[in-house]
């Protein structure tokens, strides 16, 4: 695989999975920082 | 009237959002979306594509749902009385797509069992076109019905009607909970496998490599729209009916992140398995991967069947694998938009959910024998075109174009969903759905009509044209307005009225 390709694909990895992984991990600190948690 | 219904979770209202909006599209579409695109470059106009108008929309659909607690029509005739059509039609198109998605459904539950020692042979196309679907020899013929395709269209139906009859939280909650995860775990294994055959690693480099040229190039730009619009469920009603059964207390926006993100995570995951396979493929025929990209039923029917023919082992393992995940991506997505007009036709006509569900459920079925005839394909071609190119795109530019531009609704709506979420949103939601994605639908339906009308979709007769693609777009516009002619039982009104927030 190319330089650049390899590169992409870690880009389109860290936003794509990252986003979805921080979404997520902002569920838990609400719901962690909240003891009513909102559903 | 009975109680309505609500999610038992936020982790069941978010599997049930995530498994509407990853379905067949996601494995079949974008991969070959993203190599004709720009490959690795088309990640940036495909991420301010969800930015722009993904998240907003969805956020959107969440509120309105949310905020007026129920079916599409009944939430847009809460927000303006002049809306309920555009939710109606917007049903209309739900159905019209349903018949023929449960048909691909069925489709891939037959590969499911052929799967087991490879059965359709040495040559998947013609096993296709002539054992499978015993297609007619030319468009616009109906034939008679293939009882091979007949039989497992009605069990997916059947399924289908037993998990709407279960309900919100036992029956569409619960599928979900169980299929969402199993598919990421099967297609975790195909995509593991794929990635470690020979030849993988030119399919994921041509899956990858960055033209930077065409992200100059506006039609890669509609293509990135494009794809998240039909990819994310938005712009026919399902988001909207989902939402309605949150509870008050709900925070709308981040779970509109999360079900973009991790509805795009799927497909990047999609891109993956089927560009390493397909490099595996080119590698064992000795010819370039860009000889053997396709996309949607080739790509899943022949090409795919084809790949699973060189697997060095394991060969009908990863056959059901495959197939399986289809009909998993594709149940929790088609329960999903029978959902919505099961919900419209309840509380319009005041009738019990069971009712509701039968009556729908039995017409929607019976239509979608149309799609099982020897002619079925082809119908299923035009109609899924247009529905979708003239329908959904149209519903969709209609629906922001109202909320934003005529009723000036984007306010109360902002206002409600920062209320009760953690994540606020700013400015930047309501510039995006009255400026950008307004231009960005508008230019695809202008699009879509130069080229309709310079050359047929296909080639297609103009016949068939006609009456399986825009007479079915004209009936749902149509019949969305007739239906919205119906006033509300008043007793039924009065109750409704009262869980809105």
């Amino acid at each position: 695989m190319s330089a650049s390709s390899i590169t992409m694909m870690i880009v389109g990895m860290v936003i794509l999975w990252g986003g979805l992984a921080a979404s997520i991990f902002n569920v838990v600190r609400v719901s962690k920082k909240s003891s009513k948690k909102p559903l | 009237m009975e109680k309505r219904q609500q999610w038992g979770s936020r982790y069941g209202f978010i599997m049930a959002a995530v498994g509407s909006a990853v379905g067949l599209g996601n494995i079949w579409r974008f991969p070959a979306v993203a190599y004709e695109n720009g490959g690795g470059a088309f990640f940036l106009p495909y991420l301010f594509a969800i930015l722009t108008a993904g998240i907003p929309i969805l956020i959107l659909e969440f509120t309105i749902g949310h905020k007026y607690r129920g079916s599409a029509p009944l939430s847009l005739f809460r927000l303006n009385k002049k809306a309920e059509w555009l939710g109606w039609w917007q049903l209309l198109i739900s159905f019209v797509i349903c018949t023929y998605y449960a048909v691909i459904v069925a489709w891939a539950v037959k590969y499911t069992i052929y799967s087991f020692g490879t059965q359709w042979g040495s040559d998947p196309g013609s096993f296709l076109f002539g054992d499978v679907l015993k297609l007619a020899e030319k468009p616009g013929q109906i034939g008679g019905l293939v009882p091979g395709i007949v039989i497992p269209l009605l069990f997916i139906w059947a399924v289908t009607i037993f998990v709407l009859y279960r309900g919100v939280s036992k029956g569409i909650e619960r599928l979900n909970k169980i299929f969402l995860p199993t598919l990421v775990v099967m297609f975790l294994i195909i995509v593991i496998r794929a990635v470690t055959l020979e030849g993988a690693v030119q399919g994921l480099d041509a899956f990858f490599k960055p033209n930077w040229e065409m992200i100059f190039n506006g039609k890669v730009w509609i293509a990135a729209y494009g794809q998240i619009f039909f990819s994310l469920s938005i712009g026919f009603a399902i988001m909207l009916t989902y939402s309605s059964y949150l509870p008050k207390k709900s925070d709308i926006n981040n779970n509109a992140f999360i079900t973009a993100f991790a509805n795009s995570g799927f497909e990047l995951l999609a891109g993956i398995g089927v560009f390493a396979a397909l490099g595996f493929m080119a590698n064992q025929q000795g010819i370039g991967v860009d000889e053997v990209v396709s996309s949607g039923i080739g790509l899943a029917f022949v090409v795919f069947p084809s790949i699973i023919n060189e697997f060095p082992g394991m060969n009908g393992f990863f056959g059901v694998l495959f197939f399986l995940s289809l009909v998993f991506a594709g149940m929790t997505s088609l329960i999903s938009i029978v959902e919505t007009f099961v919900a419209g036709i309840q509380e319009k006509f005041n009738v019990s959910r069971t009712k509701a569900v039968l009556t729908s459920g039995l017409a929607a079925t019976v239509i979608s024998l149309l799609f099982a005839t020897n002619g079925g394909l082809y119908f299923l071609d035009v109609v899924d075109y247009f529905i979708n190119n003239f329908g959904v795109v149209t519903a969709g530019l209609v629906e922001v174009v109202l909320i934003a531009w005529f009723f000036k609704g984007l306010g109360g709506l902002q206002s409600h969903t920062n209320a009760i979420s953690d994540l606020r949103i700013g400015a930047w939601w309501k510039v995006c759905l009255s400026v950008v994605t307004p231009i960005v639908l508008g230019y695809m339906m202008f699009d879509n009509i130069r080229q309709n009308l310079k050359e047929n979709y296909e080639g297609y007769p103009t016949d068939l044209i006609l009456y399986a693609g825009l007479l079915v777009v004209v009936v749902s516009i149509v019949g969305g307005i007739l239906l919205s002619l119906k006033g509300w039982k008043s007793n039924t009104k009065e109750e409704l009225n009262k869980e809105a927030v």
